[in-house]
Parts: structure tokens; C-alpha cells; sequence
């Protein structure tokens, strides 16, 4: 998110869902999209059998790769080597948008001189790519417009993830693809409100609405609607918090609907961190592996037992409605909040329904200030809709960008390795995958039959691969990195290439996260789990 | 937009979009046309033959695939059209299981209706039917049955895995009276490229394609599916504080009235007896029950003793907008500090 709102000033979706589907090229890159997004995969399948161009950049060979016109399996963590590349190749051959360019964008000059380095060879090398197939990528994309990127972890969880953003927004932005309709820069996110915790600021950096807390003017209004004095100094990411619990700088966790045990990059550290905290209080709708760590554990309702909205991938702000009572004595997430601030004698928390909490965020949050509970009884609105009467808006940037001076940004770009790399005794590198029937961690494995499909927890290795280490299909494996291992069922496929392996992560008797890397991205801290360096070694 | 087309049904004068079927522009002005094969989300194929019309100055043809025309005068119902209109529906009941109640689909089953509207010869059909009806039920998937025996062949499954999900795992198999729809090697559902998104089951006009063990909702309520960041518009349906049926909901923006495996068949976790249902306090090393007050006034006593920068919140993008501005201010207001991230990250 971080790289998107410094080239364009906003880190979110910039068209919508619907608009896919007649887009004339789409490039998804790092996003097995009919798995982790399903009914986005139908937008991109209703684009291609319109006669959509569709390249898919991903390591491995995931379902979508069966509708591209083009798949290019880079190794992984080389993005930004393809991606300038392919820049180079607009520019050389002249199918840039030149007036867009001087019209909306700003550090042009820069951006190709940059691109000097990138030359056939060191791209070739690098990605492992042929350079004849960059060269089509480029051109397809170029070519055929309105053109829409998707991307997603594959793209960002990376130790160079903000390099990898800026490296798909540069080339959206030189081909005159942000701003109209069927186009864009599309991250798609990955949980139900991933967004709406973004934008309600859940993130230690921002008050509502990308609102700075180091911003004075933002700090004195949330001051004065709330009656307290409030720090400007920025929290603490999600890895730096468990890395400051390792070190016993914080000393209390309260966790809400998570299951970092097996969802946090380098398990073992934060497992650890855990385990020295003073207070714990994990709030959850199940006893989850990291719940069984807790000294205090609420129970939260789910999703069918609260009222109240949710924001999707696309910023469109919907209704979520209670269809049953709650399970047992558990309450709202909102409820039992409110709760603590009022036992801690704080006002301010009195809330008797959503509906009253929404309202005064609302006040507080230009990009809502136009929507309400009445509203979205008639129908869900995509912020920005800064009014009552502003009818929401499903396309960012049309006439000028989020930036101070409404250019945007084209980023010179340099490549950095992963940091986590190979050597003589962990050969392979692990890259992770999701699977279509489960939902990171806790969910899913508690719904009948959605097991069944998912058939378990498998590695995925190359028969190259396989035949060096003597490995046979179905045989059970030790996978080992530098911070951990594991013992997992082998399966030889050619969705796998050479010198690379892959895992999902939602099974608790598979915990992939033990091996992954917690190297972070300087810019956006996001951990660089799609990259880990690795031995297999039959069992 | 090209203009309005108007032409006459049952000499009631209607209009319609260039290119939309006799069928589709019928149905849309609140005239009934008996039709089976025809979806409003998929192409038409004009396999069923219900649909028939007379056009004025042409032969009988089939409503679903005819477009509308400027000053057409259409004829939906006289002596000629039933008696076609009956054999063709004979031909498609002359094998299907009939044993409607035990169906899935009884009462909602639209061949049933077909047969109300246009009636049928018992006699006619008991002197055709195939001696046995013996296609095995094929309950291999887990949320999903397939009775070959009370198929249609309607092929709206065929279409919908082709057009809607992209996957086209299922086609018409075989010829003549052995037509079926199957899968490649006329395998097992589970053994095939299906993913389970059910579209088809949603679709389905009788009681071959079914979801297992369903069970009719008392009430429904439209929310939004709790997994993805798609964010797809659902109506969940519940009997005695239980969730018994998801559908998504038709026209929704982000959707369009699909939902995938988890959001169709994936709620069960909702009700699963693992629930938490009561706060648990950790007491001698094991986590005990204990009630709200006394868990809501230890957490107070001890986040009182950690304010600012030794406490941090990790918030859930799996909560409300609601639930998350509430755990932001408390962090902020309450604990002094902005230590709060969620899994954006991850």
C-alpha cells in the first residue's frame, strides 16, 4: 500500500471489480486470482473470452495460468527486474503515452535514465526469462488498451515489496492506464475488510481516512472530538510489535481475530515474543493456537451475529447484517471494546449500535463524511464520497492524482536481491501459495467439507527437482530453512519450477510460516514470505 | 442507447432493446411464455422447444431464440402451439425420475410448473418410458448431489460452467437416449476440474443438481460474505438460530450474483460446537471460564498498568468498520499510543 500512495497518493484499488471484465490486456501479477479471489477470476475469464490479452506473471504454474496468452515464470523476487524491462521496451520502441506523461506525471527524465541498466541480457539473466517473451509482455501490454493490472502478495510480500508496487505503477502510468475506465492498478485485497481496517486507521501511522497522526491539524481534530491529548509519534508494525515483544519493550498484546502462530512470517521468533509478554488478551470466535497462549480470552461474535459495513477490495463500503443471535454469551468486537474504556473510566465509549459509531467516524473522515447507514440500505457507495449527495466514486485519479501537486510519480528503480538466499545448504527457494477451499488459518478448517477438497497440506516440487533428491510423488519430506523445519507429503509437478517449492499456509499441523523469512520491506514493513531459501531431504 | 423496439404479444404492444429475444422481452413485461433451458444469465441454445411462438406470417419457432423485430405480432398460445408445446414437454418428463416427493426441488422444481401450465398424457409417456431409470447418484462432492436420473438436459449446467465460471469441467456426454452430462471419462464429480463453486446448483431448473442435506431457511437476511476482500453480496438463511443456506445475491456490484466454494458452502463454522462462547481467564496455568465482569475488570486493572508505548493492539481486518474505528481510538485515546497494525501486511 505504501508504494501506490507515494506514486498516486492513494494505496487502494483504483477501478472496480465490474470494470474487468472488458478490459483489452490484463497483467496479474503475483495473484493466483481464481483461487484467492474467485469471483475476481471471473472477471478476468468473462475479459479473456471477450479476446483480452492476458499475461500472468507468477513463478509458478497457478490456475490461471491455463487462460494467459502469455505466462512468464520469473524466478521469484525478480519482479522489478521484469517490470523495468518491460518499461524499457515501451520507451525504446516509442509506444509510451508521451502526452499523458507531460500532462499527469512528473520525474520522467529520471525514470529512463534509470532504465539504462536494464538491459536483454541482465533481465534475461536475472528473471530467467527469455527476453523475446519480455518483449511480448511489453508490447501486449503497450498495445492494448484499456489495460488493468492485478497484483497482489506475490507482488508484495517481499523484502523489496514497495519496489516491486512502484515498479507496476510506473508502467500503468507511461501508458496512460490510470484514470479511465477498464484500466488501473488494481492490489486486490485479501481479507473481507482489509480495506475498512486500513481505512479506519488500524494501521500506526493514521487516524481514519489515511489521516496522519504526525499532521498537527488532523492530531487537534481527533483531540478535540475525542477530549484527549493524543501522540503524534507513529506505532509500531506489525512485525516491528512482535519483534519490540521479543526484546520485552512491550509488554501487553491485546489481539483481536487473528491466529499469528501460524500466519506470522518466521513463526517460531513471534511465537517466542508471545511467550514473554506479560498480558495477553487475544478476543477471537475460537480457540485458536495463538488463543491457547493467552491469559485472558473473549469471545467475539462472527460475522453473522453483528451489524454494521465492511469495505471491499474495490472501496465500496456495504452492510453487513445480523442474521443470527450471538453464540453463547460473545459479543460484538465494538461491545466488548467499549467496555474496557468504560472500566477504565474513559467517556467517550458509550456506544449503544454500530450504526452510532459509523456516524461519528463519519464526522471525523472526509473520504465518508457523504455516506450513512441510510444510504447504504439503498445501495453501497466506493469511497471517496466526501458528501451526502456525492454519489461515490468507482475510479480513482480521473482528473488529477492524490499527490500534493496532482502529478504522479514515476519511480527510478534499482533491483534488490531477496536478502533471504540461496546457498549451498538450502539450494531451493519457497515461495507461498493459498488454496481456493481455505481461508488463512482458523475459518475454514472449522467448515465441513471445504477440507475434503483442499486435500492437505502438499509441497510442490519440480521433477528435476525430485530426481536429484530422490524423491518420489507422495513421498513424506523434512523441509528446512535457516530459522526452522517441518515434515510435509511431497508432490512432483511441472506448476513447480526448477530450483523453486512451493506451500500454502492454512494448516496447523503444516505451520509454513516456522520457515519463512521476517526480512521486511523497508517502506511498507511487510515481511518476505514469498522468498525463503530452503533444504528438502527425504524422510 | 439504439432505440426501442415495439411489437405485439397476445395483442398486448410492448417494447424492447434490439436484440433481445421474443422470450426474454415477453417475460420482462409480465407475460408468461412456458420455457425451461433459457437462463437470464447465460446465452440462449433453444434446446427444450417449450418456448414456442407463432410470429404472423411465419412458421412456429422457438421464443428464446428469435429476436424481436419492429411491428411483430406474436401469438403465444393456440390449438396448434399446446399440442407441440405438450409433446415436447412429454419428451423431456418421458425419463425423468418422477418421484417428486422426495425430491429436493418439489415445489420449486420449474419442470413441475411446466407441467401444471401445459399438462401431459400419462398414458402417452407410461407407452415410451425406458423400462429402468439406473443412472447411480453421483455424491461424491461434499455440498453437492448429482441425480442423472432427473436430469433434463436442459444443459444450463453445461453453459454456466462454461460462461459464468470459465471452468467447463461438465458437457453433454454420449448420444441419443444415452445423453448425459458428465464429466471428462464420465467420472465421478470430484475427479474432475470442478471447483465447487456451485454455480450450476444455483441454477439448476429441477432436482438434479442439489445441495446436500439442505434445509429450508425460516428467514433470510442479505450481508456480505465474510471471507475474500471481493466483499460479494450474500443472503444467508437461518432456521432456529443456525445458518442453513447462503445464495448470492442477484445484481450485487461486486458479484454479480456468483459467490465461490467458501461463501456458497463454507458458513458452517458459524455454528460449530468449538464456538467460544464464554470469557476464559487463565488461572494456575489452565484457561478457566469465568464472566464478563470479571474478565472486562482484569483486563482494565491490567492495561491500565502498561499505557503507552509497552502495549500494542493488533486489530483484525476480519471485523467491521465499525469494530475497527473503536479499537483504534481506544488504542489512541485510551492506551496513549499508536501502536496498532492488523494483517494488511500479511
Amino acid at each position: 500500500m505504501a508504494g501506490l500512495a507515494t506514486a498516486l497518493g492513494s494505496g487502494a484499488m483504483t477501478n472496480t471489480i465490474a470494470e474487468i471484465g472488458d478490459s483489452a490486456c490484463i497483467l496479474a501479477a503475483g495473484t493466483s486470482t481464481t483461487e484467492a479471489h474467485p469471483i475476481i477470476g471471473y472477471q478476468v475469464k468473462k475479459a479473456v473470452r471477450n479476446g483480452a490479452k492476458l499475461i500472468v506473471v507468477n513463478p509458478q504454474e497457478v490456475p490461471l495460468t491455463q487462460f494467459a496468452t502469455l505466462h512468464l515464470p520469473l524466478k521469484p523476487g525478480t519482479d522489478v527486474v521484469l517490470l523495468m524491462g518491460m518499461a524499457k521496451v515501451i520507451i525504446d520502441e516509442g509506444l509510451h503515452d508521451q502526452n499523458y506523461i507531460d500532462e499527469r506525471c512528473e520525474n520522467f527524465d529520471k525514470f529512463k535514465e534509470s532504465l539504462e541498466v536494464y538491459t536483454p541480457e541482465f533481465v534475461s539473466d536475472t528473471t530467467g526469462l527469455p527476453w523475446e517473451d519480455v518483449v511480448e509482455a511489453a508490447r501486449m501490454y503497450a498495445e492494448n488498451g484499456p489495460a488493468s493490472i492485478l497484483y497482489c502478495m506475490g507482488i508484495t510480500q517481499h523484502s523489496h515489496g514497495t519496489d516491486n508496487v512502484l515498479a507496476v505503477s510506473n508502467l500503468a502510468l507511461i501508458t496512460g492506464n490510470l484514470g479511465r475506465l477498464s484500466a488501473g492498478v488494481n492490489p486486490l485485497r485479501g481479507q473481507n475488510n482489509v480495506q475498512g481496517a486500513c481505512d479506519m486507521g488500524s494501521l500506526p501511522n493514521v487516524f481514519t481516512g489515511y489521516q496522519k497522526v504526525e499532521n498537527d491539524e488532523a492530531r487537534q481534530k481527533f483531540e478535540k472530538a475525542w477530549g484527549v491529548s493524543l501522540s503524534g509519534k507513529p506505532g509500531l508494525t506489525h512485525t516491528e510489535i512482535f519483534d519490540a515483544a521479543y526484546k520485552g519493550d512491550i509488554k501487553a498484546i491485546y489481539l483481536i481475530g487473528e491466529n499469528p502462530v501460524l500466519t506470522e512470517a518466521n513463526a517460531a521468533h513471534s511465537n517466542e515474543a508471545m511467550d514473554k509478554l506479560d498480558f495477553l488478551v487475544v478476543q477471537d470466535i475460537f480457540l485458536n493456537e495463538t488463543a491457547q497462549k493467552a491469559d485472558v480470552v473473549l469471545p467475539a461474535v462472527s460475522f453473522a451475529e453483528k451489524n454494521g459495513t465492511s469495505v471491499n477490495t474495490e472501496r465500496r463500503v456495504q452492510r453487513v447484517r445480523r442474521v443470527i443471535d450471538p453464540v453463547g454469551e460473545s459479543k460484538p468486537d465494538w461491545w466488548i471494546v467499549s467496555a474496557i474504556a468504560n472500566e477504565m473510566g474513559y467517556e467517550g465509549f458509550a456506544y449503544n449500535s454500530a450504526e452510532e459509531i459509523f456516524n461519528e467516524m463519519a464526522k471525523l473522515t472526509p473520504s465518508f463524511a457523504g455516506i450513512n447507514y441510510e444510504r447504504l440500505d439503498q445501495g453501497s457507495i466506493q469511497w471517496p464520497c466526501p458528501s451526502k449527495d456525492h454519489p461515490g466514486t468507482p475510479v480513482l485519479h480521473k482528473e488529477k492524482f492524490a499527490t500534493p501537486s496532482g502529478k504522479a510519480k514515476l519511480a527510478p528503480l534499482e533491483y534488490r536481491p531477496s536478502e533471504d538466499c540461496c546457498d549451498f545448504d538450502f539450494p531451493l527457494i519457497l515461495t507461498t501459495e493459498r488454496s481456493l477451499y481455505q481461508f488463512h488459518s482458523t475459518m475454514t478448517r472449522y467448515s465441513e467439507g471445504l477440507d475434503e477438497l483442499s486435500g492437505g497440506e502438499q509441497i510442490l516440487i519440480n521433477p528435476v527437482d525430485a530426481e536429484k533428491l530422490g524423491i518420489a510423488d507422495g513421498d513424506l519430506v523434512e523441509v528446512s530453512s535457516r530459522r526452522g523445519k517441518l515434515k510435509v507429503k511431497a508432490t512432483i509437478t511441472r506448476r513447480s519450477q526448477p530450483g523453486v517449492a512451493s506451500l500454502s499456509f492454512h494448516f496447523a499441523e503444516c505451520p509454513t510460516n516456522l520457515l519463512t523469512s521476517s526480512a521486511l520491506d523497508p517502506v511498507a514493513k511487510t515481511p518476505e514470505t514469498k522468498v525463503c531459501a530452503i533444504r528438502i531431504d527425504k524422510v | 442507447m439504439s432505440e426501442l423496439i415495439t411489437l405485439t404479444v397476445d395483442g398486448v404492444e410492448i417494447k424492447a432493446a434490439p436484440g433481445t429475444s421474443i422470450l426474454r422481452a415477453a417475460l420482462a413485461n409480465g407475460i408468461y411464455i412456458p420455457h425451461l433451458c433459457d437462463h437470464p444469465d447465460l446465452t440462449s441454445v433453444g434446446i427444450c422447444r417449450v418456448c414456442l411462438v407463432e410470429i404472423e406470417g411465419r412458421r412456429p419457432t422457438v421464443s428464446c431464440m428469435t429476436p424481436v423485430e419492429e411491428g411483430m405480432v406474436v401469438t403465444t398460445a393456440s390449438e396448434d402451439l399446446d399440442q407441440t408445446r405438450k409433446v415436447n414437454l412429454e419428451l423431456l418428463v418421458l425419463n425423468h425420475d418422477y418421484n417428486c416427493q422426495s425430491c429436493d426441488k418439489n415445489s420449486k422444481c420449474q419442470l413441475q410448473e411446466l407441467t401444471r401450465y401445459i399438462g401431459l398424457d400419462e398414458e402417452r409417456i407410461k407407452a415410451m418410458r425406458k423400462p429402468m431409470l439406473d443412472s447411480p447418484i453421483d455424491d461424491s462432492n461434499p455440498y453437492y448431489i448429482r441425480d442423472m436420473d432427473k436430469c433434463v438436459l436442459c444443459g444450463i449446467c453445461v453453459r454456466t460452467c462454461d460462461e459464468i465460471q470459465g471452468d467447463g469441467c461438465i458437457d453433454f456426454a454420449y448420444r441419443g437416449i444415452k445423453t448425459k452430462i458428465a464429466v471428462l471419462g464420465d467420472k465421478p464429480i470430484i475427479d474432475s476440474t470442478c471447483v465447487t463453486c456451485g454455480e450450476c446448483v444455483a441454477r439448476c431448473p429441477v432436482g438434479a443438481l442439489v445441495p446436500r442435506n439442505a434445509v429450508e431457511p425460516t428467514y433470510e437476511v442479505e450481508t456480505i460474505c465474510p471471507f475474500c476482500g471481493c466483499g460479494c453480496g450474500m443472503v444467508v438463511g437461518a432456521r432456529g438460530n443456525k445458518i442453513v443456506s447462503s445464495r448470492a445475491v442477484s445484481g450485487s456490484p461486486a458479484n454479480n450474483g456468483s459467490l465461490c466454494v467458501k461463501g456458497r458452502f463454507g458458513l458452517s463454522f458459524v455454528n460449530h460446537p468449538d464456538r467460544l462462547t464464554k470469557p476464559l481467564i487463565r488461572k494456575e496455568g489452565e484457561l478457566v471460564e469465568a464472566s464478563w465482569e470479571e474478565a472486562i475488570s482484569l483486563i482494565a486493572d491490567k492495561f491500565g498498568q502498561y499505557k503507552g508505548d509497552q502495549y500494542a493492539t493488533i486489530a483484525s481486518a476480519k471485523c467491521t468498520v465499525e469494530d475497527n474505528y473503536v479499537m483504534q481510538k481506544f488504542t489512541r485515546a485510551v492506551m496513549e499510543t499508536n501502536n496498532i497494525d492488523h494483517c494488511a501486511r500479511l
